[in-house]
């Protein structure tokens, strides 16, 4: 494949990746994919989440698996970090952590396509008795 | 930190948390005066001048979630180690610019690391803001406006993660071209 050097090469590559049948069918609305946040503060970065990021982009894309993955801030679980929430359509948000490239592939591999849950869940729905 | 480019994805997301919707990242290689420079301004909300005097203080920070920032000052004492600074100005509802020099042949100056995927993974994050990226080696640079690539942002936003690796390539094709 030719270097893309131009935004031009960027989007005839694009078009022909549409063209084709290399790319999973789109969805419409991302509220309908699987929706993943790495906490991206110092804390998570210092710890590696930069990587996790990177494997769960390359795992989602080499199994298509229907999810996207974006960044979010530090939600003060600074010892737990490389921190990541998964929150699948119509469900509440799970959050994950100590995740390192391994278990990023465990969340996809089990979490996000099996359901079933794995080590290292974050208690974020945990209501104190004053919030009841 | 391993490397610049993790210190700079961590200013970005502080640009990003301070509501800003344009941010100019430029670095810039100068092997002839020996100097790298990395800036990073917003248009966020900016910082008062207490705010200002503090940033520094790694136990002053502005989040409630936790007590300590250790952001700035982290990056600030790779400057100053690899025999540079780092300088902050900032007004109130302006938005804020963060310069980063050090030299360029330091010895403890750490790499640069893997710019274009810093960027690339931010600018997916948050297709709202416009960023500006210029890359100087030598009085040579490369510019990206992100506005430019709204419609390949949506697509990846529509779930196309292929486009994530082109995007970072073009990027790093550029960067390399400047370079030889």
């Amino acid at each position: 494949m030719n270097k893309i050097k131009s935004l031009d090469d960027l989007r005839r590559i694009k078009q022909d990746l549409a063209g084709g049948m290399n790319i999973r069918e789109k969805s419409n609305s991302p509220e309908s994919l699987v929706q993943i946040r790495v906490a991206m503060a110092t804390c998570g970065i210092a710890s590696g989440a930069r990587n996790v990021m990177n494997t769960l982009i390359e795992k989602i894309e080499k199994d298509k698996i229907p999810a996207i993955v974006t960044q979010g801030g530090c939600m003060g679980y600074c010892y737990a970090e490389p921190t990541v929430e998964v929150k699948k359509p119509g469900e509440d948000p799970v959050v994950f952590s100590f995740v390192n490239e391994k278990v990023a592939i465990d969340i996809l591999e089990k979490y996000v396509l099996k359901g079933e849950l794995i080590d290292g869940i974050l208690p974020v729905n945990y209501r104190t008795i004053e919030q009841k | 930190m391993n490397d610049l480019s993790l210190h700079i994805l961590d200013i970005l997301q502080n640009s990003v948390s301070a509501g800003a919707y344009e941010i100019r990242l430029t670095v810039e290689e100068d092997p002839e005066s020996d100097r790298l420079t990395v800036s990073i301004i917003d248009n966020g909300k900016g910082m008062s001048g207490e705010q200002l005097e503090r940033v520094s203080d790694p136990f002053f920070t502005s989040r409630t979630t936790r007590r300590v920032g250790l952001g700035i000052p982290l990056f600030k004492q790779t400057c100053r180690e690899s025999g540079g600074d780092l300088t902050i100005t900032s007004q109130l509802g302006k938005g804020t610019s963060v310069t980063a020099v050090m030299g360029y042949s330091h010895i403890d100056r750490p790499p640069l690391g893997d710019i274009s995927n810093i960027l690339v993974l931010t600018m997916i994050s948050n297709p709202e803001i416009n960023f500006i990226f210029t890359y100087i080696y030598k009085k040579r640079e490369f510019i990206f406006i992100s506005s430019e690539v709204n419609d390949i942002i949506k697509d990846i936003l529509s779930g196309n993660n292929q486009m994530i690796k082109l995007l970072t390539e073009y990027l790093n094709n550029n960067i390399s071209e400047l370079k030889t």
